[in-house]
């Protein structure tokens, strides 16, 4: 048992931190909360690629540094801290890059890995469907064959970050006369091809967080068919772990966290600091063991993952804890803020940059995005714990 | 960053395990909630056989040379079996202050001993106040030539009335600040004056009133520096915390472990309750307070053992695991339903001992306090 990081890694941290301190001094980004996810800076992007902070897990024999899984999670735990516009290359090299090298082909792994690895791959994640959200596997987008091509035809929603995306993840079914599951392939294609129309989705902040994709006879060569062909469903299983694995989950609105500590360290009311007040110190000490179980629960996930085992039941519970954090901090937030709470950025008189109003708005989907909580705890309870099937 | 257990702590794990098992099945834990010494000497005795008690002291004291760590795989499976036995008293309240605190003479006087089993210790802290700050020390000891006068209340001492030795917490200097007039006595059980009465408690724990009338104690007794005691009273707090944590670490997830059990033994409907959504998401719920527990535990525990400051990650560790027990037991009733609520079910125990748990060596509210301050407000 040992609950510290190496010198080795206390002094990537550093220099992780060192870069950030310097881009927050030179006004490149400002900490904000979701930024991994809707963080759109293709110049920061360049410059995490540059320092070969891309692809850090990845072989080297595929242009990555062969770094452990506690690296990256190094070096996103100190991205979330300070809410770095992460976006451009988060999804491609939290998941894209993995399946593809596990499943691709050699001419998929050349012509992909170097582009995210360059920072030049945005990577939407086209799952969900009107009619196939929490049950992905009765997806309804076709991709039909047609001599050496697919010809795909449908609609994706949800689909985050595809206002800035150049390539397009996609699960689509290649065989619809088998069962739901076993007729799904899986496709990285280009998202500018013809046939393909992306129109926005506005979420409840306000913002332009997804868009609904139609495909309509989008014409792909098989080349683009990554894995066993009617096998997509299964091998999407792994990736899944991955995409809800990380400190993501409990840190996308950590920025909120640090500005309401120094909020109440900050503010008076009645001649005497907010922080003396002691529920309101014990409110931000509640959210600080929270917080700190909920990183060990998701240094877990990375530590299985280390061992070359893959994170499942361990992955789902952690999302579910974490997701709950977020939910509380928002909501923790606002109450010590009282009416000022409602105020959004932009605001007169607006507190903490109008972070706590949008956290507790975005902090809805979080419950809900890559595996809604009932499916995981359904997770945690089958796998976890062996419980029979409903 | 590595979060399991060695080898060798696997093997001591299962040895525990295997032991308690054993020796006690909850026909003894439930024989011991009436009993009037509340512990089976035979099995303290093999305990200390086995060199449980001695475990973390040196080999020259006649132990095992083993860290905190180690100690915590063992409390954990004492949580687990609900061992009635006063090891938590003796080792952890007595052994390890006298260890760090300790003269030479001391520590070659009673470690060996209380390793052997031979000597049972315990700490007298708590006072009326029932606080563990040093504010509520009032039970003063008054210098008289080469003794001390020890005069006063104590309440919740654990195991006083089958102790051999009391640590005793005494207020010598009322002019000094809080914190700094406070004094650590070894005090002889079979002194005069010392009045002990056992409580009524909600898990049959024997916590005594402790009452000091005109104790004597030697000044050799002086247990590190005359007010000089705090420092090391905080310390043991903090040692005593973990301690309990692992205790619930290890209820914890035998409750969840029954439950899940029950779950997949227990039909209505024509199906296993196991296959009720509900009744799965519970379990879940369950297993995931009982992982944060574990971690945050396990990670005091080791920062404990490397001897890092960790005042934070106790605090952490006793708030979060004391009331992740309170949700623990309250799901694992409701999956069991009304069997689990009856005195002849063994998920009455955890149910108590939980409660008990979580309000000893701090609660919620006091460890709260103790993050605020470690985050700078
Ligand atoms: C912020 C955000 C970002 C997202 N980004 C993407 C993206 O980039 N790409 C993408 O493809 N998708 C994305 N999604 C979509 C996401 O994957 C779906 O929302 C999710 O899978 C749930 O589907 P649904 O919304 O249709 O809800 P439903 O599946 O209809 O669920 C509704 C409710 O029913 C419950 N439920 C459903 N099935 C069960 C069951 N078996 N047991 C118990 N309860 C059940 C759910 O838990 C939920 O409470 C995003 C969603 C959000 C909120």
């Amino acid at each position: 048992m040992d609950f510290k990081f190496t010198e080795e890694q206390e002094r990537f941290r550093q220099e992780v931190r060192n870069f950030l301190e310097e881009e927050l001094k030179q006004g490149s980004f400002q900490p904000s909360c979701d930024a991994w996810i809707q963080g759109y800076s293709p110049e920061f992007t360049k410059k995490v690629a540059h320092r070969g902070w891309i692809g850090l897990t990845w072989p080297k024999a595929y242009g990555g540094q062969g770094r452990s899984n506690i690296d990256r999670l190094i070096l996103t735990e100190e991205m979330l801290r300070c809410g770095a516009p992460a976006a451009c290359h988060w999804f491609a090299d939290r998941q894209i890059g993995r399946s593809i090298i596990a499943f691709g082909t050699e001419e998929q792994k050349q012509e992909l890995l170097p582009r995210i690895l360059r920072g030049e791959a945005y990577v939407g994640l086209g799952m969900s469907e009107p009619e196939a959200g929490s049950d992905l596997a009765s997806l309804q987008t076709r991709a039909t064959a047609d001599g050496d091509d697919y010809i795909i035809d449908g609609q994706k929603m949800w689909t985050s970050c595809a206002r800035f995306m150049t390539d397009i993840y996609l699960v689509a079914r290649t065989d619809p006369a088998a069962p739901k599951q076993r007729g799904i392939s899986e496709f990285v294609i280009r998202a500018n091809l013809p046939g393909i129309t992306i129109t926005p989705t506005i979420d409840i902040t306000g913002s332009e967080a997804w868009a609904e994709v139609f495909f309509d006879g989008v014409r792909v060569s098989k080349n683009y068919l990554v894995g066993e062909k009617n096998r997509g469903f299964y091998q999407i299983l792994n990736q899944l772990d991955y995409e809800r694995a990380g400190l993501e989950r409990l840190m996308g609105n950590y920025p909120l966290f640090d500005a309401i500590v120094q909020f109440a360290r900050e503010t008076k009311r009645n001649g005497r600091p907010l922080a003396e007040d002691t529920l309101v110190r014990h409110k931000l000490a509640q959210l600080q063991i929270e917080f700190e179980v909920g990183r060990l629960l998701i240094y877990r996930v990375v530590l299985v993952m280390d061992e070359g085992r893959a994170p499942n039941w361990e992955a789902a519970m952690a999302k579910v804890y974490s997701t709950a954090f977020e939910q509380h901090l928002a909501n923790m937030a606002i109450e010590i803020l009282g009416l000022y709470g409602q105020l959004v950025a932009g605001s007169k008189w607006v507190p903490v940059a109008g972070m706590a109003s949008h956290s507790y708005l975005a902090s809805k989907g979080y419950s809900l995005q890559a595996g809604t909580s009932e499916i995981l705890r359904n997770i945690v309870a089958l796998r976890g714990l062996g419980l029979p099937e409903s | 960053m590595n979060f399991t257990l060695s080898e060798e702590q696997e093997m001591l794990k299962k040895i525990a395990r295997d032991f308690l098992i054993d020796k006690c099945p909850k026909t003894l834990v439930r024989e011991m909630v009436a009993d009037e010494k509340g512990y089976s000497p035979e099995v303290w005795r093999e305990m200390a056989r086995l060199g449980w008690v001695g475990l973390a002291f040196p080999e020259k004291y006649g132990g095992n040379g083993m860290s905190f760590l180690d100690l915590a795989v063992l409390l954990e499976e004492m949580g687990r079996a609900c061992l009635p036995s006063p090891f938590f008293s003796t080792v952890v309240l007595g052994g390890l202050p006298i260890l760090e605190a300790g003269s030479e003479e001391q520590k070659q006087q009673y470690l060996p001993r209380i390793g052997s089993g031979e000597t049972i210790f315990t700490l007298a802290l708590t006072e009326t106040s029932a606080r563990y700050d040093a504010a509520s020390i009032n039970v003063k000891a008054m210098a008289d030539k080469e003794t001390y006068v020890i005069s006063g209340t104590k309440l919740f001492v654990p195991d006083a009335h089958i102790a051999d030795y009391l640590l005793c917490v005494a207020r010598t200097n009322e002019a000094a600040a809080t914190e700094n007039g406070i004094t650590l006595f070894i005090v002889d059980a079979r002194s005069q004056g010392i009045k002990s009465t056992v409580l009524r408690t909600i898990a049959g724990d024997k916590l005594c009133e402790v009452v000091f009338d005109r104790v004597r104690v030697p000044g050799k007794n002086i247990l590190g520096r005359l007010d000089g005691g705090w420092s090391v009273i905080s310390r043991v707090i903090e040692q005593a915390a973990v301690a309990k944590c692992c205790e619930m670490v290890g209820s914890m997830q035998q409750v969840l472990e029954m439950t899940v059990a029950y779950a997949k033994e227990r039909k209505q409907f024509d199906r296993h309750i196991g296959s009720f959504q509900a009744i799965q998401h519970y379990c879940a719920n369950m297993a995931t307070d009982v992982d944060g527990s574990r971690f945050t535990t396990y990670q005091a525990a080791w920062m404990l053992s490397e001897g890092l400051p960790c005042a934070k990650e106790v605090a952490i560790a006793k708030a979060w695991a004391g009331e992740a027990y309170s949700r623990v037991s309250t799901l694992a009733h409701q999956v069991h339903g009304a069997i689990g609520c009856t005195i002849d079910h063994d998920l009455q125990f955890y149910t108590k001992q939980g409660k008990a748990a979580a309000l000893t060596f701090g609660d919620g509210d006091f460890y709260r306090e103790i993050v605020a301050q470690k985050m700078g407000l």
